[in-house]
């Protein structure tokens, strides 16, 4: 792997995504690429090319000929040979296989089936609004005492693992997602491969619970039961890609909020707004890049790429280019024309976008309903991930508003 | 006015039946179903028009 060395660096030609100075400043760097080198390419993990225009992430998007998914996640370990399946259908997959890996997990995403979990969803808000009030000096850290726990609690249940694996969860996530290639000396028994061994090996013994790992379990694709590798890598999957997507997005919402009152009063005296509001908060916060292999020689926006180079698809980029938006720039809490990409476009939509959605609106609700009033406590002290999915780590907060009787 | 849904591009991103619920409903899988035969009764213009400026796949077209 290519170390790129600390310190002012130029963007287009040495950026690392998986660095704290580019997680700090991300969107800051896409707009200074997009004016001056929309394609940027670095050597960083191997080699990565990074476009920034909207035009040139829809483009690679819609093309799952030329850009295959075999790996969606950027690292010096680049998988080969294992298109069209993947490591972990269907985000790994190409077509045709991907088709029906994604409509076996389609129904239990649908809108209807996702509003089943609201309750539980605001039942876990509002045990941790509970004890964030309980504190006598109105501090709190707004990702790690709210914003992390709750998608964590959803999926757990979803897939019937207890809830106190939650933490190893975001543990698997943290290695996999933020700080990709820097675990090869981890104990085996460290690792989410074993943990997901121990789970499937343990749940073919009562294959029959309501959850969706016995779903997946009993499920057949063309007639045929699922192969293990298939069942492993969507467990995979929806623990990994259904955490710290949602927790980021959530939490960028609750930093934008404690520095914007006007935003935050606007929510609580007018909820026609919070449908507008929770889309732009998705575009302009947009936790989740993916990545892709070129599957052959092709092009970017005319610059030319060779086959099996890494490509970076930054929703979040596209979803600030003034070519697709006006006022790109600019939060505005009642946009009524946002077709955003925060979760992606083509065949690869983002299966848990309903899931997501509701989440965080509910989890916005409730914080708002409790905590209408809060700022920064310390607003150097606030850490934003690294690597493909951005949100703050640590958002230490001072509440405002005066406290529950 | 006249609205359509190409099924074709419709990949779920579901802010039509959202948006405009008298208009559109969604499938068991998520993908977009429209309960109109084209024509948007007058009182739901402004819905069919948001319907279309927020699907990110285009898949929606008004035409007045």
């Amino acid at each position: 792997m290519t170390d790129i060395a600390a310190g002012p660096r130029d963007w287009a030609t040495e950026f690392d995504h998986t660095r704290e100075d580019y997680a700090a400043a991300a969107p800051a760097i896409w707009d200074e690429l997009r004016e001056r080198c929309p394609v940027a390419h670095s050597p960083a993990h191997g080699g990565v090319w990074l476009p920034v225009r909207h035009a040139d992430v829809t483009a690679i998007a819609n093309d799952t000929e030329n850009f295959s998914s075999e790996g969606v996640i950027v690292n010096a370990f680049k998988p080969e040979d294992l298109a069209p399946k993947g490591y972990a259908p269907p985000i790994t997959s190409d077509p045709p296989f991907h088709a029906g890996a994604r409509r076996l997990l389609l129904p239990a995403f649908s809108p209807r089936q996702v509003e089943r979990w609201e309750e539980a969803t605001r039942a876990a808000c509002r045990e941790l609004i509970d004890d964030i009030l309980q504190r006598p000096d109105g501090l709190a850290d707004a990702a790690v005492d709210y914003a992390q726990h709750i998608p964590v609690r959803v999926i757990a249940e979803m897939l019937g693992l207890p809830r106190e694996d939650g933490d190893r969860f975001r543990t698997f996530i943290h290695r996999i997602i933020e700080t990709p290639g820097q675990h090869a000396d981890l104990p085996y028994e460290e690792t989410l491969v074993h943990y997901l061994s121990q789970v499937i090996i343990q749940r073919r013994r009562e294959p029959h619970r309501d959850d969706l790992i016995g779903f997946l379990l009993q499920a057949e694709m063309d007639g045929q039961p699922l192969t293990d590798e298939h069942v492993f890598g969507t467990i995979a999957l929806l623990i990994v890609a259904g955490i710290d997507t949602t927790w980021s997005a959530l939490g960028a919402s609750l930093w934008h909020l404690a520095q914007h009152p006007e935003d935050r009063h606007r929510l609580v005296e007018d909820p026609e707004v919070a449908p507008f509001a929770l889309e732009e908060f998705l575009r302009f916060y947009s936790p989740v890049t993916m990545a892709r292999i070129t599957a052959n020689d092709t092009e970017i926006g005319g610059c030319p790429v060779p086959a099996r180079d890494w490509v970076l698809l930054a929703f979040p980029a596209a979803n600030r280019d003034p070519e697709a938006f006006e006022r790109a720039d600019e939060f505005v809490i009642d946009r009524q024309r946002n077709r955003h990409l925060a979760f992606g476009l083509g065949i690869h939509r983002c299966l848990g976008s309903n899931l997501a959605r509701m989440e965080l609106r509910v989890a916005l609700e409730e914080w708002l309903a409790r905590i209408p009033d809060y700022e920064l406590a310390d607003p150097d002290g606030v850490r934003w991930s690294t690597g493909q999915v951005r949100g703050p780590r640590t958002l230490p907060i001072r509440i405002t508003s005066p406290q529950e009787v | 006015m006249r609205i359509a849904l190409d099924s074709q591009a419709c990949q779920g991103h579901g802010r039509c039946y959202s948006l405009a619920p008298e208009l559109f409903d969604s499938d068991d899988e998520g993908y977009a179903v429209l309960l109109v035969d084209g024509d948007v009764p007058a009182d739901l213009e402004e819905s069919a028009r948001l319907a279309a400026d927020n699907c990110p796949e285009f898949a929606i077209t008004c035409q007045s």
